[in-house]
């Protein structure tokens, strides 16, 4: 596996998994707009994923687009164990997105810098896409914050329990760093200021607190995860593995 | 006098708008077939929604997604010309919830394989279609307008539907039965969709006089299936009755008996997904409700500070 093949595929997982868990809330919103908007930001998901896994068969060429989202296992997965994590309820949901959605925001703004040039096109692309996901996690996580008590106290226990897959955002390994002397991978954890002041001005707004940084979860990247991304693949990738010959 | 004017408008014609004087009984016939209409696209959110997480491609993913995304648009649409007669639509989801408003019963069947999202896109949205495509042009201008505009919508999704069964029925051979099995079970519900027959329709008078209804079910249901025959013989795929057979003096298909104690028996709620749908809704909607609260306690909040 090249470093640009494995690059490609990380960001496509990220994507894909998080749009299948927004997936999951179609005919579950809390009001009609708002399982439209959720279906949107998931369709919004498969699109990147797609886009990314399209150029990764490119790189390879011994998997398609569909194959690499469909006939991969867990550990070949390389995405953010933060996307992964279940939905619960309306508040962790907008919780987990809206902690993502400020990281991905700035990253793709970072990657559309990238020196190889689908790279770059594709993260241009997701950037206006990430936007309005970003103010919609935004958006809400203010309104449940500082809606009622019920409402408070739901996001800041998700917020207590996510906060521990936030570390690994900002992590770097060896294919980052040997992309990056390329010009084509950026320095993930160069983002942290930022997004740190994005948390910490909407925390205030939403009147929440900033959980302790402590135990980081990590192994994402490397193809680790937590126990409910078992189930999600196991759904999802169903049809491919039950009629492996069977073209849809 | 009112009553005379108002027929006088609905025979040349004219459309009947929100604020237009209305005999109650018109309101409360519209009321009940729009929200039923609206109610139906919501809850035939389900049977699609649960095949989104396991659609076999990224694409057939995101047709389907964005599918069943432009019938919560479609329900939308519906509660706001139901609005507009008066009732909200807190109300109508409080009678949905009540078991006093009905959704079309076709979505009381389950989908049990990938070929049933294609059953429906083809069959149920195609009944639809026809449907629809006749309240164009109905006597209530919202409701016009709304179906005007669902209408393009749902002409892709049968196209669609019946994309996924031909890609199916030239398959492999599971392939292939998967989709035969789905048109079995699909075909009668959805040719029941258009509603008892003609016969035994108690409501349709006043509805074809009024100009809500255009064609009555039975000429509704004869159009969706002469449509419907040559496109099953296309991808090869039988339709399961015995007695479908072209009639050269009629120049429509003739039909089998179809079963309306099953018919009644799923309208009255027993039916094999009834409870399942509507208790769906309801943990949905009440899982929703603190954070309904909280938006509404949000926006107070902001309405104060801007005040002062």
């Amino acid at each position: 596996m090249s470093n640009l093949f494995t690059y490609t595929i990380r960001i496509a997982d990220s994507a894909l998994i998080l749009g299948q868990r927004m997936a999951e809330w179609c005919s579950n919103g809390p009001t009609l707009e708002e399982d439209i908007a959720l279906s949107n930001i998931s369709l919004d998901l498969f699109g990147q994923a797609n886009g990314f896994y399209e150029y990764a068969a490119q790189i390879n060429g011994e998997k398609s687009a569909d194959e690499l989202a469909f006939t991969r296992n867990e550990r070949e997965f390389f995405n953010y164990q933060l996307v992964e994590q279940t939905n619960g309820n309306f508040g962790k949901t907008i919780v987990r997105n809206f902690l993502y959605d400020s990281f991905i925001f700035l990253f793709y703004t970072e990657l559309a810098n990238s020196s190889d040039e689908r790279i770059s096109a594709l993260a241009a692309k997701s950037i206006k896409e990430v936007k309005y996901h970003l103010r919609h996690s935004k958006n809400w996580l203010i309104r449940l914050g500082d809606g009622t008590d019920e409402s408070n106290k739901k996001v800041q226990d998700a917020l207590e329990e996510l906060w521990q897959y936030t570390g690994e955002l900002f992590e770097m390994d060896t294919i980052d760093t040997e992309l990056m002397k390329k010009n084509i991978a950026i320095d993930v954890s160069k983002l942290r200021p930022k997004w740190n002041e994005m948390i910490d001005s909407t925390l205030k707004t939403a009147k929440l607190n900033r959980p302790e940084d402590g135990y980081m979860a990590s192994g994402g990247k490397k193809g680790i995860h937590t126990e409910c991304l078992g189930f999600l693949l196991a759904e999802m990738q169903f049809l491919q593995r039950a009629y492996p010959n069977a073209k849809w | 006098m009112s009553d005379k004017i108002f027929q006088e408008k609905i025979d040349a014609e004219k459309k009947i708008e929100p604020k237009d004087w209305m005999p109650e009984g018109y309101r409360r016939h519209l009321v009940r077939q729009i929200s039923q209409h609206a109610h139906s696209e919501i809850i035939g959110m389900q049977p699609e929604g649960n095949w989104i997480t396991r659609a076999p491609s990224l694409r057939a993913k995101m047709i389907l997604l964005a599918k069943v995304q432009d019938e919560a648009g479609h329900g939308l649409y519906l509660y706001s010309a139901c609005e507009t007669l008066g009732v909200t639509r807190d109300e109508l989801i409080q009678q949905l919830h009540d078991g006093n408003a009905k959704y079309s019963s076709i979505f009381n069947y389950p989908a049990l394989s990938w070929a049933d999202m294609g059953a429906i896109g083809w069959l149920v949205d195609g009944a639809a279609i026809v449907n629809q495509v006749s309240l164009q042009r109905t006597s209530y201008g919202p409701y016009s307008r709304g179906m005007i505009k669902i209408c393009k919508e749902e002409s892709f999704h049968q196209r669609q539907g019946y994309e996924i069964m031909a890609e199916m029925a030239k398959g492999t051979p599971e392939q292939k039965e998967m989709a035969q099995d789905a048109l079995n079970r699909f075909w009668w519900p959805s040719i029941m969709m258009f509603g008892p027959q003609d016969s035994d329709s108690p409501r349709t008078g006043n509805a074809m006089k009024w100009k809500i209804k255009r064609q009555t079910n039975d000429e509704l249901r004869q159009s969706f299936i002469d449509k419907t025959v040559p496109q099953a013989e296309v991808i090869g795929l039988t339709i399961p009755d015995p007695e479908l057979k072209w009639n050269e003096k009629r120049g429509h298909y003739d039909f089998g008996e179809m079963d309306w104690e099953e018919f009644w028996n799923v309208v009255n709620g027993h039916g094999p997904c009834n409870k399942q749908r509507l208790a769906h809704h309801k943990r949905a909607h009440d899982n929703g409700k603190w954070v309904r609260n909280a938006s509404q306690a949000y926006a107070q909040k902001q309405e104060k500070i801007l005040k002062s």
